[in-house]
């Protein structure tokens, strides 16, 4: 879908359709963007296409959709509960089993997160078993969550969902059901019941950080996160008074997603290029960042950009919140910025590029704890030194 | 954020958070808008976990609130401080110091001895109880046999016990009602008068269940005591500021005490010098003539003494300096300890657990004399006590000490060698090729570490720093050069000039605390102060059972000191050592300093068994490590 380079589409259009919303500057800057990157496209990591089908690219699909429902919510819940019905009887068809097709089933929802659509795959791993005992059970799980794991390394959330499953899986079946059918039902059950904690996790996190959003306060966010959104929307909701200064988020353009989804809920949404961060700083009360992931020590791995945002956020003694859903929590702890496997992305700089000429292309990086104030997380509102400690309860 | 800004917050309901599987997770309003959907109330949060194997409930309500059952499960505790033979109570103090937090310890070991001089009112100790009466299984009236002997004042010290199990059901009080606090205070005044009758009879020593009740005599001659009985004896709720007193801990050993000093030294089989010039800060630690003393006990080897020969040899090589570092003095001691209760037969008219905590305690304070315990030493001792304290009362001689043979073995190969592959299978994570490391000293996690990672075939450079006067780092460059690893050796003075080129710094640890300071060969918070400096991460492997729940801010309160003279004198080079003949004056006095402490700050990550946690996170390994302790 990000082949079709999203933002040569939408510059094409610029001139006449976005007009009514705040026009980003950037937007004119850059010139069509005819393909550079394309060539070696095939390298980009698999966690960076699902961002771009989910939420990070503007896309065709999006725009079409931004322009004919102004007034449609995209987050609609109801859409998504109707979807989950579908992709079931997919797993009961001939064809062999495969974990990974049915994650990339689950995942082209547009609501459902990676790390939950990583579990309702490994669930139907469950439903398509043929073990017998609760051993070959796990065995076979682990094997598929292995798979799935493999198959995708960048991806921390899925990574985590796949551990977070495997952890429910080993704690509970062995000790407390007798019955192995019951254990199995009780576990897609349990799996099943993670498409709604994805929303309802949301749901909680906005109503836990509306205390932080006074009237008259200006956020900076960064990227487009649904988490953040949905704290954005409750706040306009219950008619605080804020405005929202938007990060543009080059390659990817997210911000301008995010500042379409605002202008509609009549938040004053200003785009900031990204390099307008630490000049609009000293206006700026907060920083919300979502997060693709939470390590261990508390830091979190985001879109690309954020480390920089809160080390200048820092410098200026603006708190850093961040919202995260608990099964973003992820047993990993990187050093540095290069101690991830890096997810790559294309990048166009709309003009050709000389071969000799590297380009940075990854995706994310790692911002850390120092630099965060604190996280918004459905367990309640955290410091960043407290996920650690319910990272080792969940897995020690 | 700003406060003077923000408007006073809308007063929410407080936000419970729940980890963990909880039932019955009602469902949620659909209804988005703002706080009737708290996060407890929706309580299906996706981290929940099932319940742990062990009981996380640790208070059911308080049942036989005097039963005189309870006190068998003590058993433990009286062992420990009183009967031992050789100890005098100051050295017995200074291991308990060393033995980390007796206060503290959240474990049911020893109550009644911390009754006797201090007692923690940490919530922890709701746990001990239910763990002690679960244990219990000794009828009702065990409370009316007090050996003779003791009469006035066992009976006195039991009720101190008894009252210092009311004052432990406090933090219950919630749970418990008021006529059941009643009871309680009924049940207690019974027992004391029971207790006083029967004190003046001679009545015969059960050996099972009171004979572990009695006997602090600490208690017998502490002042404290006797006016708290005659309090407690009232029934009525302790003053507070008796309970203040009973929170603090019980003091180290200080050895600018010199009365104290002097006790512990008519005890001691090590006959120790005190060095004469000493700085004044550190007058509280102990510090010797260094090689006086082994010729000495080397010629009493073969004196028939209360130590056992192997405990005995292993104290000789701490005191030589035979054996160094964390884990091997750790695994010696515990290898010397299970030749010993191989050896070991109950005495007649004793019972094991009691006589053999006593003997352990003794070998103990023989070690200690040769050579201060480290911190992972007392964990292991506290390991073994437990151990010993927990053994079912049924078991044969021959199987009791079979077993705790065995748990000896298990703690070894589960907590130090285990531990050690575990921790170097984490670490190895995080070396990437190209990557220069930079070590200090010589730690047995990190060298493991480096030829594994090395084994593995990663492309990488190792800079050992080195200080005097132990020069450690030597032996390590060897076996690292040995194996064919590229290696820079250099000293601490250069660590500012190494470091721009270091990528990661690996240190060893002596222990963590649990606020996150790691304590370690002096010189490793200058390295990790440089590294931080450079900006480069510092990882400090260290095995969780070196994890200890103090917490310390300095390097001052607890600390050893090694001989003065072997930082004056290079060997070999005469015509620097000028202060050969100046070690007597008065106005020098050379400190020459073991361990220090580095503060979390300048710590990236330590990695444990348990995984890579960040140092804010040692509270809860201690937290989850000592449970699984008590429970495994």
């Amino acid at each position: 879908m990000w082949r079709r380079s999203a933002s040569f589409i939408l510059d094409n259009r610029t001139p006449n359709d976005v007009a009514s919303a705040s026009r980003p500057e950037s937007l004119a800057l850059s010139p069509p963007l005819q393909s550079s990157a394309m060539a070696d496209a095939d390298a980009n990591s698999a966690y960076y296409q699902t961002r771009a089908a989910h939420h990070g690219v503007v896309t065709s699909d999006w725009l079409a959709q931004a322009q004919a429902a102004v007034g449609r919510n995209p987050d609609d819940l109801g859409s998504v509960v109707a979807s989950e019905a579908e992709p079931k009887p997919a797993s009961d068809s001939g064809k062999p089993f495969s974990v990974i097709e049915e994650f990339n089933n689950w995942r082209k929802q547009p609501d459902l997160a990676e790390a939950v659509a990583a579990i309702r795959a490994l669930a139907s791993v469950i439903m398509s078993s043929e073990a017998t005992t609760m051993m070959e059970l796990e065995i076979e799980l682990k094997k598929a969550s292995d798979s799935l794991k493999s198959w995708d390394k960048t991806s921390i959330s899925l990574t985590a969902g796949c551990d977070l499953f495997m952890r429910f899986v080993t704690r509970t079946t062995a000790l407390e059901y007798e019955d192995f059918n019951s254990a199995k039902s009780r576990l897609i059950e349990r799996a099943e019941k993670f498409g709604e904690i994805s929303t309802k996790a949301r749901r909680i996190i906005a109503v836990l950080s509306q205390d932080f959003i006074f009237d008259g306060c200006t956020i900076l966010v960064h990227g487009f996160s649904r988490v953040v959104l949905e704290v954005l929307k409750t706040a306009a909701q219950s008619k605080k008074l804020f405005r929202v200064f938007c990060t543009e988020g080059r390659p990817d353009r997210t911000g301008l997603r995010l500042s379409n989804e605002l202008a509609k809920l009549d938040v004053p949404v200003k785009l900031l290029i990204d390099s307008a961060v630490a000049y609009t700083m000293d206006e700026v009360d907060m920083v919300f960042v979502g997060a693709d992931g939470v390590v261990e020590s508390g830091g979190i791995i985001n879109m690309m950009g954020t480390y920089q945002i809160a080390l200048v956020a820092h410098s200026m003694n603006k708190p850093v919140y961040v919202a995260a859903e608990s099964y973003k929590f992820a047993r990993l702890y990187p050093l540095d910025q290069k101690d991830m496997a890096p997810a790559l992305r294309p990048i166009d700089f709309g003009v050709p590029i000389p071969s000799k000429v590297e380009v940075e292309r990854s995706a994310r990086d790692y911002t850390p704890p120092q630099y965060l104030t604190l996280l918004f997380t459905d367990l309640g509102v955290l410091t960043p030194s407290v996920v650690s400690d319910e990272l080792i309860q969940l897995y020690l | 954020m700003d406060p003077g800004r923000r408007p006073p917050r809308t007063v929410s309901d407080p936000k419970v958070r729940q980890v963990g599987f909880f039932a019955a997770p009602e469902p949620i309003s659909s209804s988005p808008p703002v706080s009737d959907i708290s996060p407890s109330g929706n309580s299906l949060s996706p981290v929940m976990i099932p319940p742990p194997r062990h009981s996380s409930d640790p208070r059911p309500p308080l049942f036989p609130p005097a039963s005189p059952g309870r006190r068998d499960s003590l058993t433990p505790s009286d062992l420990f401080p009183a009967s031992s033979p050789t100890a005098s109570s100051s050295y017995a103090d200074a291991e308990f110091a060393f033995s980390p937090g007796r206060a503290l310890r959240t474990n049911s070991v020893r109550p009644a001895a911390a009754a006797v001089t201090t007692s923690s009112s940490l919530p922890g100790r709701g746990f001990d109880l239910t763990a002690a009466v679960k244990a219990s299984g000794v009828p009702a009236f065990g409370l009316m046999k007090i050996p003779s002997g003791f009469s006035e004042k066992v009976g006195n010290a039991s009720v101190e016990v008894e009252n210092e199990q009311a004052s432990n059901s406090k933090p219950l009080k919630e749970k418990t009602t008021k006529a059941e606090r009643r009871a309680l205070q009924e049940a207690q005044r019974a027992a004391k008068a029971a207790a006083k009758a029967e004190g003046n009879a001679p009545s015969v020593v059960n050996a099972t269940a009171a004979a572990v009740n009695v006997k602090p005599p600490k208690a017998t001659k502490t002042p404290t005591v006797a006016a708290s009985e005659k309090k407690g004896g009232g029934g009525s709720e302790r003053p507070i500021e008796k309970e203040r007193k009973k929170e603090v801990p019980p003091p180290r050993m200080q050895y600018d005490d010199t009365s104290r000093v002097e006790k512990a030294k008519r005890r001691s089989v090590v006959k120790q010098t005190e060095a004469r010039n000493r700085v004044e800060l550190f007058r509280h630690l102990p510090q010797y003539e260094h090689g006086t003393q082994l010729p000495d006990l080397e010629s009493r080897f073969f004196q028939l003494d209360p130590v056992h020969p192997a405990v005995y040899k292993v104290g000789l090589q701490y005191l030589a300096g035979d054996i160094s570092g964390g884990n091997a003095r750790c695994i010696a001691m515990l290898q010397a300890f299970q030749k010993a209760i191989k050896d070991y037969s109950i005495p007649p008219e004793k019972n094991l657990g009691r006589d053999l905590t006593a003997k352990i305690s003794s070998y103990v304070s023989f070690l200690i004399e040769c050579r201060p315990l480290s911190i992972s030493m007392g964990n292991a001792i506290r390991f073994l006590k437990s151990r010993i304290a927990k053994l079912p009362l049924t078991l044969l001689e021959s199987e009791a000490k079979a077993a705790l043979k065995s748990d000896i073995e298990q703690f070894i190969s589960e907590k130090i060698i285990l531990a050690d592959k575990v921790i170097v299978n984490h670490a190895v994570t995080k070396i990437r090729d190209g990557d220069v490391l930079l070590t200090y000293g010589s730690s047995s996690a990190v060298e493991m570490l480096l030829l594994h990672a090395h084994e593995l075939g990663r492309q990488f450079r190792v800079v050992v720093v080195d200080s005097r006067p132990k020069l450690e780092g030597q032996r390590l460059l060897r076996r690292l050069v040995g194996k064919g690893i590229s290696c820079t050796y250099t000293h601490i003075n250069a660590a500012s000039y190494i470091m721009h080129e270091v990528t990661r710094v690996f240190l060893g640890a002596s222990s963590v605390l649990s606020n996150g300071v790691v304590y370690s060969r002096v010189g490793t918070a200058s390295v990790a102060m440089v590294a931080h400096a450079f900006r480069v991460p510092v990882l400090v492997c260290c095995e969780a059972y070196k994890f200890h729940e103090r917490v310390q801010l300095d390097s001052i309160c607890s600390n050893e000191l090694g001989d003065p003279d072997v930082i004056s004198k290079v060997p070999g080079r005469e015509e620097i050592n000028c202060l050969n003949n100046q070690s007597n004056c008065d106005n020098l006095q050379p400190l020459n300093l073991i361990y220090d402490a580095l503060p979390s700050d300048y710590i990236s990550m330590i990695i444990t068994d348990y995984g890579m946690v960040p140092p804010t996170s040692v509270p809860v390994i201690v937290r989850e490590y000592r449970r699984e302790q008590l429970w495994m």
